[in-house]
């Protein structure tokens, strides 16, 4: 369980339950400060209030134990290498997940210079979930993708999230939000979260 | 040793030459007069009160006057450190890694050559202790300021690569590992060059000051592979100590970046 006690980072104030095997659709106009709610709770950025999971506080681990079991995936995930799978400490356990997304198992030599967009988002996403942390926080992870890649990511999530994983997730696509979520949290300009029937 | 002797007025027909360049300037339209002027004159004025400075500080020897020298020589250097960074760290930090870096880097490397190479008497002479000071601390702010400038900008321009490995559980150093190699990398180019073309493309300007002297050219070339290596250790050091500590100061101890902490980057 991540209880969210009055999270404060700049004019969002929130305080929520997620729990195991949970996943809840965050939607909000673009700028209300979804990104900032995931960033904060993964503690990217500086923020006050209480993040517990399964009642610890964050502050009781390092902030890159922490982000291992509550792990932030950006709309466009940044990459640091030249190939793609020097991004990954093991390439072999990513194949299974890239195929899944549509991607093909070569895609490991591929230069990241030649990726587009969407292949960015999935293997960032392929990233993530290789960690297999407790909560994931999804920033809008099909933005970029069409529709049948967005059925497979949407489907390769609900197995974690079948499998226990947390998961809280940005989208501005309210069919999605209606198929991903077993809640809903509408995020209104002053910051505040309101909990909405789907 | 005997040496040939200038005259002020020796230097009216060389300066004629910067006159030029001015003219130069105004006939292709640069607008490099007035910058070229202005540094014309300060570079005169520079050096013709440093030589009045030293001067005095030969005569009296003092420990005191020595170290105050070296002091206002470390601060123009954090100066200009922070005048060569196109984004620069917020408050205090501004002058004072630049300025901390050099001083360690250039101290340390001066401070040890003066106590196992050269052994003046007393160990602090000023005839010695300011002029390696002065030419190592020149080519140490060299490697801080670019190593400062690629790891400021490294970090801005990188920021989702930073920020990406962060989220995936990386540390602070682990992420910032690349832009800190650029970094490095960065600010020890200069001196790597200078070594590699010493003596063939260019003769540096203490050796050749030395032969002017009437040194003879193998003692002259001892000295400056001394000034070398000074140079080379004090670099390394310097850069070495300004990148890791500009790392720590963009990233807090929850292992976040924080460029809120550049000037240029701050939110309204």
């Amino acid at each position: 369980m991540l209880t969210v006690s009055a999270l404060k980072r700049l004019h969002i104030v929130v305080s929520f339950e997620l729990a195991d095997g949970e996943c809840i659709a965050l939607q909000g106009p673009s700028g209300v400060g979804k990104s900032l709610l995931l960033r904060a709770i993964a503690d990217l950025d500086p923020n006050e209030g209480s993040v517990e999971l399964d009642g610890v506080s964050r502050e009781t681990m390092s902030a890159p134990v922490w982000r291992r079991q509550v792990t932030y995936v950006a709309a466009e995930p940044g990459w640091w290498a030249d190939t793609v799978q020097e991004h990954f400490t093991d390439w072999d356990l990513a194949t299974p997940l890239v195929d899944q997304l549509g991607l093909p198992a070569s895609c490991g030599t591929w230069p990241i210079r030649r990726l587009s967009t969407g292949e960015k988002q999935r293997l960032g996403l392929v990233r993530a979930l290789l960690l297999h942390s407790r909560v994931l926080l999804l920033d809008e992870p099909t933005s970029a993708l069409d529709a049948a890649s967005t059925a497979s990511v949407e489907a390769l999530v609900a197995a974690r999230v079948s499998a226990g994983t947390s998961v809280l997730w940005s989208t501005h696509n309210s069919g999605q939000a209606r198929r991903v979520g077993s809640r809903l949290f509408m995020m209104a300009s002053g910051g505040h979260l309101e909990e909405h029937s789907l | 040793m005997s040496y040939i002797q200038l005259a002020y007025s020796d230097l009216i027909l060389p300066a004629l030459l910067v006159v030029m360049n001015g003219a130069l300037s105004l006939a292709l339209h640069l607008k490099l007069e007035r910058q070229l002027a202005l540094a014309s004159m300060r570079m005169v004025i520079q050096l013709v009160l440093v030589g009045y400075v030293l001067t005095f500080l030969f005569a009296v020897v003092s420990p005191f006057w020595t170290a105050l020298a070296a002091f206002i020589m470390v601060l123009f250097a954090s100066r200009e450190i922070v005048a060569r960074q196109k984004r620069r760290l917020e408050g205090l930090w501004t002058y004072g890694l630049g300025a901390g870096c050099t001083l360690l880097a250039a101290g340390t490397v001066t401070t040890f050559s003066l106590l196992s190479q050269l052994r003046p008497e007393p160990w602090y002479h000023p005839r010695y202790a300011l002029p390696l000071l002065g030419m190592i601390l020149g080519n140490t702010m060299t490697g801080v300021s670019l190593g400062l400038d690629v790891l400021v900008n490294g970090v801005v321009r990188e920021r989702a690569a930073v920020e990406s490995c962060l989220a995936l559980g990386g540390t602070r150093y682990q992420a910032l590992l690349p832009v800190i190699r650029d970094a490095l990398r960065s600010g020890f180019m200069p001196t790597i060059n200078g070594m590699a073309a010493i003596g063939l493309v260019s003769l540096p300007g203490m050796m050749t000051g030395q032969i002017l002297a009437g040194v003879e050219p193998v003692d002259a070339v001892k000295y400056q592979l001394l000034i070398m290596f000074l140079i080379a250790g004090g670099t390394g050091l310097g850069t070495l100590a300004a990148v890791i500590g500009g790392g720590r100061l963009l990233t807090d101890h929850r292992h976040r970046l924080r460029l809120d902490r550049i000037a240029s980057e701050k939110l309204p």
